[in-house]
């Protein structure tokens, strides 16, 4: 049978009518939820029930549930919406993990995108815990499970007495490496300090498994090179008041005094900013190594 | 022995002919764009994660086939009429049936290695392609021997699913015998559930019922052991050659009852 010219016209009409609707709808504004609700969907979040749905399929049901989780923590920390909720996030990975209780990947990195402070990451250090605590559960012969524990407890938590426990924990386990019962040490005697912080990044820059971490630990070591950096300075601008009997009104001026051979900069490159009225040396507001870590004890 | 050779070298044939092997294109183009894409949508891990793509793949390949032309492949001669060409010649029936059977057998057999090939090609390019540290951090090297031994588990499954499928394609139509042998599958995965089941509810009559159906259904979990290899855990040789002997004893007593069932009936 012979199609109707007029219908192919129409189907090209219609046709370019749902396109050009789409269009008009995607540049509406979107529609707005009320503060502090979640927009984000688990539809299945029962572990037990996708571990029956998934059959044979429970390693592949983790990698999908994995990719969620990262496109969630990504998709969220890059947006620029006021609102963000990191709510499902930890849902996702302990689905993830009960469908695949080996794959330590999404322990380790589960645990930073939960404990980083909001709006970085979920700002839930108890619930990055809870997941290395869970995948120990399964591989208690894992040192880098306890030793990611400690890690919260000592970045995140200031919780030195149980950061050390945790790292004598994970140095006691098979194939441990030497530096953690040192570190163990250091930290129940001294607390926190910039050496042991520094040990801990280090480890992680070293660490092969993804490009974002060791950017992650690289740019937590460069934090630590600034806050080095504005004692050193600190230390400088406190000569000159103890020479002239006043605070320097700019790097300038140490220059010609002969305090400085430069302008002194961060990591990045970006000149510290000197308060002339209090004589405090800070970061520059521009520098992308802000907000430096809060109560980091020194040296 | 001749004639069931005959009758495999056919269905192999047919199904060449039906362009079943199409799926090797679609198996290799999902592989190739799944490599690429999973480093964009993924933070690391994309090597765990073609490896569980690439077995789960051959799985679900392999049991589309299974199923699908499994289930015709009686059928369709009784449809066709040609049974009754085919019946008269100097054939018994048991030999047309096993003939069949190992003539899609023959057709898996092909894929899956096939499939088998493709997948180790993907995961050498990924690990000449992957910086030494970060190979470093992986529990076994990307083309690791290991996951063969869930690849031959994964085809013993496919030849018990065959062998299901012809059973019920014996006496039933395709779409039921489709609904059946998914059915069967479906359930030989939660045969841990059956054995457990005593645990949860009070009756011990149930519990003793569930536990003999425990015993009776095929336990195709048996045969899942991809988690295991990705991981790079041990799976012994024990293991297999139990699960093996498991298999192999199971598609002998789903073809026998095949057989006495094809011989019994009447095609007038």
């Amino acid at each position: 049978m012979k199609v109707h010219p007029a219908a192919w016209v129409v189907l090209v009409l219609l046709f370019a009518a749902v396109v050009g609707l789409q269009m008009i709808q995607a540049a509406q504004p979107p529609l707005r939820v009320p503060n502090g609700a979640s927009t984000n969907v688990l539809y299945v979040s029962s572990p037990q029930v996708l571990g029956r749905a998934a059959l044979s399929y429970r390693a592949l049901a983790a990698d999908i549930y994995w990719i969620r989780a990262v496109q969630h923590y990504g998709g969220t920390k890059l947006s620029k919406d006021p609102n963000k909720q990191y709510d499902v996030l930890y849902p996702l990975l302990d689905v993830t993990t009960s469908l695949d209780p080996y794959f330590d990947v999404v322990y380790k990195f589960g645990s930073v995108f939960l404990a980083e402070p909001y709006p970085g990451g979920a700002g839930r250090p108890d619930q990055a815990i809870a997941l290395l605590e869970k995948g120990l559960r399964t591989r208690p012969e894992k040192w880098e499970l306890a030793q990611g524990v400690g890690f919260v407890y000592y970045w995140w938590l200031a919780d030195y007495q149980r950061a050390a426990m945790w790292f004598n924990r994970a140095a006691d386990m098979p194939a441990a490496p030497d530096w953690l019962r040192p570190l163990a040490a250091v930290t129940l005697a001294q607390g926190g300090n910039r050496a042991s912080s520094r040990v801990l990044w280090t480890e992680i820059a070293r660490d092969g498994d993804a490009d974002w971490l060791r950017r992650q630990a690289t740019f937590r070591l460069e934090q630590l090179d600034a806050l080095d950096g504005i004692d050193v300075i600190q230390r400088v601008v406190h000569q000159y008041r103890g020479r002239t009997g006043m605070w320097p009104a700019s790097w300038s001026e140490m220059m010609r005094a002969g305090f400085l051979r430069g302008v002194p900069t961060d990591p990045t490159g970006v000149p510290f900013q000197l308060d002339p009225v209090t004589g405090q040396v800070t970061l520059d507001p521009s520098s992308s190594l802000n907000p430096l870590p809060a109560a980091q004890p020194t040296l | 022995m001749r004639v069931i050779g005959h009758v495999a070298v056919n269905v192999f044939k047919e199904s060449v002919r039906d362009k079943v092997l199409y799926n090797l294109v679609v198996f290799a183009v999902l592989l190739m764009s799944a490599s690429y894409l999973i480093g964009e949508l993924t933070a690391g891990q994309d090597v765990k994660i073609i490896k569980d793509l690439g077995l789960a793949s051959i799985s679900v390949f392999g049991l589309a086939i299974a199923v699908f032309i499994g289930i015709g492949l009686v059928w369709k001669e009784v449809e066709k009429r040609s049974i009754y060409t085919l019946l008269a010649k100097p054939m018994r029936r048991q030999e047309f049936l096993l003939g069949k059977y190992c003539g899609l057998v023959l057709t898996l057999v092909i894929n899956v290695a096939v499939m088998t090939a493709a997948y180790y090609a993907v995961l050498a390019y990924m690990q000449a392609m992957s910086p030494p540290n970060l190979r470093a951090s992986w529990p076994a090297p990307a083309t690791d021997p290991a996951l063969l031994k869930a690849i031959a588990l994964i085809m013993l499954e496919l030849m018990l699913v065959t062998a299901i499928a012809v059973l019920f394609s014996t006496f039933s139509s395709p779409f039921l015998s489709a609904m059946l042998t998914t059915a069967v599958w479906v359930i030989g995965h939660f045969n841990q559930d059956l054995r457990d089941y005593g645990a949860t509810i009070p009756s011990p009559l149930a519990a003793a019922i569930a536990r003999g159906v425990y015993y009776v259904v095929p336990n195709f979990s048996a045969f899942d052991v991809k988690l295991q290899v990705v991981h790079a855990q041990a799976v012994p040789f024990s293991y297999i050659g139990l699960t093996t002997l498991y298999g192999f004893t199971y598609i002998a007593l789903v073809l026998v009852g095949a057989v006495i069932i094809f011989s019994r009936r009447d095609f007038k």
